[in-house]
């Protein structure tokens, strides 16, 4: 630990008037928490396989054009053989080919674009809706706080599986009404975080001081309340993107979410589990899921890393 | 209660020597019970009819034990509590039932010093957008010349101003305390008020602490109202002095006849018990130690709230509540709530109280 990285600690002071040493910079909690971060290896590989997910995202169409075959490209040369069966990872097809003879890998990364898209998006309108109302809740007082409480209380309670197949089966399903869906039955969870926080923070001294200035309530709430909910927020987002892409996949499995024959994880397993395909085909199941698996795992591991690196105490660890 | 606040002798409220006067000023906090249909079982009566007034340029001590109301009455006078009944005269204005929009250009000139130096400063902002919270919410002065104005301040409390862009954890409890001056005094306000704003420093820094205030007051000709539970901190700030106990103020005279002549037994014991620096007089000096705690102020003794604890205490202190009125041959400028006043010289027993508990009492 070199000698710039303890700059947060408390500083002995011999008189109170000396001001900080000119020669230690002043850092903001954010540059502490990123300069944690970035020892940290896990996140950074964390970081680096999302970065690649999100690569291959983006550049799905050239990718595929590279490859040779499109998403929806049915090879009924190769790509099953004369019993119908779907052909394995070979030179033709990388990953292997489905029961239509369509390539897996490329499915593979075009579903990467679903999943990212509906997941980031999902959890982003949660993270609104949550602090919005958890703000709300914690801030405006007992008569606000018992009404959307509750209604927290009632959204959490919903059995989410049902209504969202039952929502879907009359609405029709789109990757809109998904993210809908999704954001829908996260945002409570985000609501709660913030209000127990909100509720902390508004009995703070600050926001005392700030009042006796005569700052309004949207002040307070905006500019002392909620830099100080920045931190469990984005750990709680890291977190919730990898539950949003889980909630993607399931509903697309169950037929709900994403519509054949765009591809997307879910309904890739779904076509494997179809007929008990898997059987014969391994790769139709394996893949999907391990790209579900690992993408889950890697949000996961990182939202960890983000909540050390936010956490003040952990500098104990790293120090030497 | 009442009776108290009517019977005080002086109506400061027309001088114009007087920039503040409090009137009768209650607060009390409900305390409910249950989890949907709420029920007020009881009320915690922090302050329960204060009267005092704050003369313009002067500083007024406010001193007491812990949990005795000082902090409620602080911010009942910043109007961060709503009162549950009195009045606060501010310059001529009543101000004690203001909507909050009406009460914003009086809180330019009311503005609070907090007693945490760590509480009180937002740990995610720079302190440069602490200090210019002020100019912001007022619309006082933008962007650069704000900027300049922050700077200015932080010079005037002996902070570098180029320290303007970090953030509070970068400075010592003194120097935020400063950057806690500072914003207090950014709209040039009348009055500060000081909620025991050195507590929670060091020895050496409460002086700089106390010398800053003393400097700006004498530049500004601010007034303050300077709280704290160290009485010799009050001793070397204050012109007068005010002794809360249990919600009420029990003793309100010129600091030398406070400091000199204490009336109420509770003065007295306070009094004997702050620190003295030289060992042969601290060990010379009779030491008067209360019994008991503070009662609790859900449920105040009857009467005097003091007789449970006190030392002399006779059993129409448990009945009568005594008024706040110049006792024994003082002038109007020293009153005090005491049956049994102290006269000059004269010593308290050392001795348990005297008598039950009054609500015992009167029961039987």
């Amino acid at each position: 630990m070199s000698i710039s990285e303890l700059a947060d600690q408390p500083m002995p002071a011999p008189g109170d008037a000396g001001a900080p040493s000119g020669s230690v910079l002043g850092r903001s909690p954010w540059q502490l928490a990123w300069a944690r971060l970035r020892r940290d290896r896990v996140a950074l590989a964390c970081v680096a396989f999302i970065v690649f997910l999100i690569l291959v995202a983006v550049f799905a169409d050239p990718l595929s054009h590279l490859i040779g075959w499109g998403p929806t490209q049915q090879d009924r040369a190769t790509g099953t053989d004369i019993n119908g069966l779907p052909t394995g990872p070979g030179r033709i097809h990388l990953l292997g080919a489905d029961q239509l003879g369509r390539d897996i890998l490329v499915r593979l990364i075009y579903g990467t674009r679903v999943s990212l898209v509906v997941g980031v998006a999902a959890a982003l309108a949660a993270v609104v809706i949550g602090v919005i109302v958890g703000l709300c809740a914690g801030f405006l007082g007992p008569a606000v706080d018992s009404v959307l409480a509750r209604l927290m209380d009632v959204v959490l309670a919903f059995p989410f599986l049902l209504f969202a197949i039952a929502l879907v089966t009359v609405i029709g399903p789109s990757e809109l009404l998904e993210i809908g869906v999704i954001a829908f039955f996260s945002w409570a969870a985000v609501g709660r975080i913030v209000r127990g926080q909100t509720l902390a923070i508004r009995e703070r001294e600050y926001v005392e001081a700030a009042r006796s200035l005569g700052a309004g309530n949207l002040r307070i709430m905006v500019i002392d309340v909620l830099p100080n909910l920045i931190a469990p927020v984005l750990v709680y987002v890291t977190l919730l993107i990898p539950i949003s892409i889980v909630f993607e996949a399931t509903l697309s499995f169950l037929g709900v979410g994403i519509i054949p024959p765009t591809a997307s994880w879910g309904n890739m397993l779904n076509d494997a589990q179809a007929g008990g395909l898997y059987q014969v085909a391994w790769w139709f199941l394996a893949f999907p899921a391990a790209a579900l698996v690992l993408t889950t795992l890697a949000f996961n591991l990182l939202g960890d890393s983000v909540r050390d690196a936010l956490d003040p105490r952990t500098e104990r660890l790293f120090a030497k | 209660m009442t009776d108290a606040a009517k019977l005080t002798s002086t109506d400061p409220a027309g001088d114009p020597n007087t920039l503040m006067t409090l009137t009768n000023v209650v607060k009390h906090f409900p305390i409910r019970r249950g989890v949907i249909i709420k029920s007020e079982v009881g009320q915690v009566k922090a302050v329960d009819g204060v009267t005092l007034d704050i003369r313009r340029g002067e500083t007024l001590g406010l001193v007491g034990e812990t949990g005795c109301g000082k902090s409620t009455l602080a911010r009942c006078i910043t109007r961060l509590f709503p009162l549950t009944s009195g009045t606060i005269n501010f310059d001529g204005h009543d101000i004690s039932r203001l909507s909050p929009r009406a009460m914003r250009p009086y809180r330019r000139q009311v503005q609070m010093i907090f007693q945490d130096p760590y509480g009180s400063l937002n740990p995610r902002r720079r302190i440069g957008s602490i200090i210019g919270d002020p100019f912001a919410i007022h619309g006082v002065a933008d962007g650069q010349e704000r900027k300049l104005k922050v700077q200015e301040l932080m010079e005037l409390v002996g902070l570098n101003p180029e320290h303007y862009n970090r953030f509070p954890s970068d400075f010592s409890g003194g120097q935020r305390q400063r950057i806690g001056v500072a914003r207090a005094l950014a709209l040039r306000p009348k009055l500060i008020v000081c909620d025991e704003p050195v507590s929670a420093l060091d020895v050496s820094i409460q002086a700089q602490i106390i010398n800053l205030l003393k400097s700006l007051q004498s530049e500004f000709g601010l007034t303050y109202l300077f709280i704290a539970h160290d009485l010799s901190v009050v001793e070397h700030v204050s012109d007068r002095v005010a002794v809360m106990y249990l919600g009420k103020i029990v003793e309100f005279a010129d600091k030398s006849k406070l400091f000199g002549s204490p009336r109420h037994p509770y003065t007295a014991a306070l009094l004997s018990a702050t620190s003295i620096a030289d060992p042969d007089r601290a060990a010379a000096r009779q030491r008067i130690v209360l019994h008991g705690d503070v009662p609790s102020p859900i449920n105040p003794p009857t009467g005097c709230r003091f007789h449970p604890r006190c030392p002399i205490a006779q059993p129409i202190c448990s009945q009568l509540e005594p008024a706040l009125i110049p006792v024994l041959n003082d002038t109007s400028a020293h009153i005090t709530a005491c049956h049994f006043p102290l006269a000059d010289g004269q010593h308290l027993p050392t001795g348990r109280p005297s008598i039950e508990q009054g609500g015992e009492k009167s029961a039987s």
